[in-house]
């Protein structure tokens, strides 16, 4: 018994010792809390919209985590407004900007558009941006956060800041908008009119079709040996929500929009995949 | 090696006798089953179901991806979407603060929290063990030598309790999770539901398996054709146990990084894919070697807590083997870990940079100067069990004047470990020293010297080992490695040691992403040594005579303390790192598609995380002390029941 009552002591000792090195031997670094979105009203001043900006590049944005002078990860954007002129006449641009302002939206929702030399993706040349895309996933910046952002960016640089200051009515709640004006389809034809799949497809049951899209008549028959493993009702789910992860022979990608998952509801997408697969 | 005999524990006989272990195992596994099959029973069927009802429910018009979290339960009688028995996808929940239930007084991430880690803890336990129970179970088959085959049926008596426990703290987890994050279960269960079940069949596989394998190790050791047999059930076990883990470890790499859905969140019907994330495979490997490592060292513990608490020779003599056995195992476990960590870690900045920085670079930078103390603890600890080591032979006091300047290697190699880079302090202070870096010290901090550090600790612990190898034997003969395999070995350090210092001071001149890469020579420096040392001491000591007599059980009890440092600091440790594992997904439930709005969304400080991880290891200790003293109970009783008292 006094033998286990040692181990216990030692034990003990030893977890504490672990515990108490953490709170006294290390710094207190008190996380921040979860981001939220910036509510910012019509009556903002432009300094005011600036040092919005600010904040979210030093918090919600997470731009300091990689561009920072410490890690080299990636580049420094105190110039990169002054810079965009440059960038955008660099042969290796690949984006459709014109302007600063828009290049620096691009730079942020389509950062593999231009990619500083030295900063891209291993292995790709430098082709892709290893940057994600701030209006989604983790970050998920909203249009006028991106916008506060690209002002103090202009700002900092010392160029003209041409962001246009949020009116109030950008980040308004949904019930302000007219419910009426989105409108349920209530039956397959209704949905392949509502998402204009008729432009590009020819559909079944449905009078007029496009041909930049395969023909989607025989799809019933098709889809289930398109991919190995997936039966037919899951291709089709997958080429509406992913159309570039199976692009049929002949066909280009990223012709076809890959927004359905947002705009799309679930009957919607349950008609349109019933109606292709034969089953109503 | 002293004729040792191998004695069944008071605390196996007690659970054999009483039934209640596997009593206690059963009634964790149904409550395990009965509530995974209340989680996943609502997913499966007809149109009752609750995903079913979501799908339904949404077609009043919300879109897809924005379904509120409300929206996934469908009134009573409600028809459907669902006709057939195909999937469809289920919207990632928004959820609000108010979707989260709230019982009064519990806090639910926390009890969510412990009742993981000790369903981890127990089950790192009972996975490992196994895996090298079966080995030495081979290797006693193989060699003829019984010892093997007793010692692998008692590292199995310990773990036993292990399975029951387990079990128990997996389906209070399951339980918890259903109550405070039922929308995220939900959500769960739309995705992994098929290998949900696949799980709880597993688990009654894995029940079997080890019951069998335990149970009948007596009986069919009797027989040739009977041992084969139970070696096959072990292979069983160990693969059963082996799929529950990789299948559990989808949710979780999931969770990190997921996979297998659409640009909202929907699933998009194939499990493989969603199984098969980008962080899977890293946390297999990570968990499989670290779970070996944590077996070896509570089982050590355990031979530790015998060898202090019997007073018979041959018992000492025993234990000592056992517990000596068990680090030799934990340590291999441990040795090749952070490579395995280093690979989960690549993967993870691989996947998101953003989480990568977050993990390495962010709030959690000063968890890794923690995890550096808590290694550097368990790496003294190894070296001073090793010099202890050395007292079981007379033979060995050649090597005594080695071990003061090894230590100061270690603790020289530790300290430079756990430098850091950049120091927070105050404007008064920053001016004091004059930055943010120490004007000395803090170029210690950087890697070249860190990875320099590590790889000298690696080899010096190495050497610790190779001195106890080599303490009781003399190379015989004249062949070539039995004359030069010493000298061969010197110089194999040597070089090894001139050539990490030389990269390592070599790194400060070059820019840091070249230097990054001279981590990969240094590291493999080391394990070259690891394994050519290995090999040329095996062939120098080919057919080696024993110098004097190895007495097994001599050994002071302070090094016994060690092994229960290295078992206390792993547990810690793994405590620790499950939190980072787990908190670098931040305020999301799945990262970047499901965000976590639950009060407790935000991720705690450091102090506060070490504090529920103590608690934790306290929990969990006091269970594993409980499992240790029952033989005592129960031979204490035996006793009184034989003298008549």
């Amino acid at each position: 018994m006094k033998a286990l009552l040692k181990i216990v002591v030692f034990s003990l000792a030893v977890i504490c010792g672990f515990a108490g090195y953490t709170t006294f031997g290390l710094p207190l670094i008190v996380p921040e809390a979860p981001p939220v979105e910036e509510k910012l009203g019509g009556d903002i001043t432009m300094d005011q919209f600036i040092a919005v900006g600010e904040k979210i590049y030093n918090g919600k944005g997470t731009c300091t985590l990689c561009h920072n002078p410490v890690g080299g990860r990636a580049p420094m954007l105190e110039s990169v407004a002054s810079l965009a002129i440059e960038r955008m006449s660099d042969p290796r641009y690949a984006g459709k900007a014109k302007t600063i302002e828009e290049y620096l939206l691009e730079s942020m929702v389509d950062p593999s558009a231009m990619v500083v030399e030295g900063f891209g993706k291993k292995g790709t040349n430098d082709t892709v941006s290893p940057m994600p895309d701030v209006s989604k996933g983790a970050i998920g910046l909203s249009a006028v956060e991106i916008n506060a952002v690209i002002g103090y960016l202009q700002n900092i640089a010392g160029v003209e800041v041409t962001v246009s200051l949020p009116t109030g009515d950008e980040g308004a709640p949904a019930e302000d908008a007219a419910p009426a004006e989105i409108k349920v389809a209530e039956s397959p034809e209704e949905a392949f009119a509502k998402f204009d799949c008729l432009s590009c497809h020819i559909v079944p049951g449905m009078e007029e079709g496009g041909d930049i899209g395969p023909d989607l008549t025989d799809m019933a028959s098709v889809a289930g040996g398109r991919k190995k493993g997936m039966s037919s009702t899951q291709y089709i789910i997958e080429s509406i929500l992913k159309p570039n992860d199976f692009v049929v022979e002949e066909y280009d990608a990223d012709m076809m929009p890959d927004d359905y998952a947002g705009r799309m509801t679930v009957a919607e997408m349950n008609m349109i995949v019933d109606a292709l697969a034969g089953k109503k | 090696m002293s004729n040792l005999t191998v004695k069944a524990g008071g605390f196996g006989r007690l659970m054999e006798k009483t039934k209640t272990g596997r009593l206690f195992a059963l009634a964790g596994g149904l409550f395990l089953v009965a509530v995974l099959a209340g989680a996943l029973a609502p997913s499966y069927g007809d149109g009752a179901l609750i995903t079913g009802k979501a799908w339904a429910e949404e077609a009043e018009g919300q879109p897809a991806a924005a379904a509120e979290g409300e929206g996934a339960v469908a009134a009573e009688g409600e028809e459907a979407a669902v006709d057939d028995n195909t999937w469809k996808p289920m919207p990632t929940p928004k959820l609000e603060a108010k979707d989260y239930p709230q019982l009064s007084g519990i806090d639910g991430r926390l009890a969510v929290w412990i009742a993981a880690q000790l369903h981890l803890f127990f089950a790192a336990f009972v996975l490992g063990v196994p895996i090298f129970v079966w080995v030495i179970e081979l290797i006693g088959v193989l060699s003829g030598d019984k010892r093997y085959d007793h010692m692998a049926h008692e590292f199995m008596k310990v773990s036993m309790t292990g399975f029951s426990l387990a079990a128990s703290f997996g389906g209070l987890l399951s339980f918890l999770l259903v109550v405070f994050y039922p929308d995220f279960m939900e959500y769960m269960t739309s995705i992994f539901g098929k290998t949900m079940i696949i799980y709880a069949v597993l688990f009654f596989a894995e029940s079997f398996f080890v019951y069998t394998y335990y149970y009948g190790w007596d009986r069919m050791s009797a027989s040739s054709g009977g041992k084969w047999l139970h070696l096959g059930l072990g292979l069983g076990l160990n693969g059963s146990g082996m799929l529950l883990m990789v299948l559990s470890n989808s949710w979780a790499s999931f969770m990190m990084a997921p996979s297998g859905i659409g640009p909202e969140g929907q699933f998009l019907g194939d499990s493989w894919a969603a199984i098969h994330g980008k962080l899977w495979n890293p946390l297999n490997l990570h968990r499989f070697i670290a779970n070996i490592a944590y077996g070896g060292s509570l089982t050590a513990a355990y031979a530790a807590f015998k060898f202090i608490t019997t007073e018979s020779p041959e018992e000492k003599a025993h234990y000592d083997w056992m517990g000596y056995t068990s680090f030799i195992i934990a340590m291999a476990g441990l040795l090749p870990l952070p490579f395995a960590g280093y690979w989960l870690t690549k993967e993870v900045y691989d996947y998101s940079q953003q989480m990568g920085i977050t993990l390495m670079g962010g709030v959690f930078a000063w968890l890794f100067i923690l995890q550096a103390v808590l290694i550097g603890a368990i790496f003294l600890s190894a070296n001073y069990y090793l010099w202890c080591s050395l007292g079981r032979t007379e033979a060995s006091k050649r090597f005594y004047y080695l071990i003061q300047p090894m230590g100061v290697v270690i603790v020289i190699s530790f300290l430079i470990w756990f430098t850091p880079h950049t120091l927070i302090m105050t404007s008064k202070e920053l001016s004091q020293i004059g930055g943010a870096h120490h004007p000395v010290l803090g170029s210690l901090g950087v890697m070249a010297a860190k990875n320099t550090a590590v790889n000298i600790l690696i080899l010096a612990t190495f050497l610790s080992f190779q001195l106890f190898m080599r303490s009781n034997s003399k190379p015989v003969g004249d062949g070539f490695w039995a004359k030069n395999g010493l000298s061969i070995q010197v110089g194999l350090f040597t070089a090894a040691i001139i050539n990490i210092v030389f990269l390592g001071i070599y790194s400060y001149l070059i820019p840091a992403n070249i230097r990054i890469g001279l981590s990969i020579p240094q590291v493999s420096t080391t394990a070259v040594v690891c394994v050519l040392g290995i090999i040329i001491q095996t062939l120098e000591f080919k057919g080696a005579k024993d110098i004097t007599s190895f007495r097994w059980g001599h050994m002071p009890a302070r090094s016994q303390y060690a092994l229960f440092m290295l078992a206390v600091s792993f547990t810690w440790l793994m405590g620790l790192m499950g939190y980072c594992r787990s908190a670098i997904r931040q305020h999301w439930h799945v990262y970047t598609v499901f965000r976590d709005n639950s009060p407790a969304a935000y991720t705690p400080t450091l102090p506060y995380a070490a504090w529920v991880v103590t608690i934790i290891v306290m929990i969990f200790m006091a269970l594993v002390f409980f499992m240790f003293w029952m033989p005592i109970l129960a031979a204490k009783k035996k006793e009184e029941q034989e003298t008549g008292h």
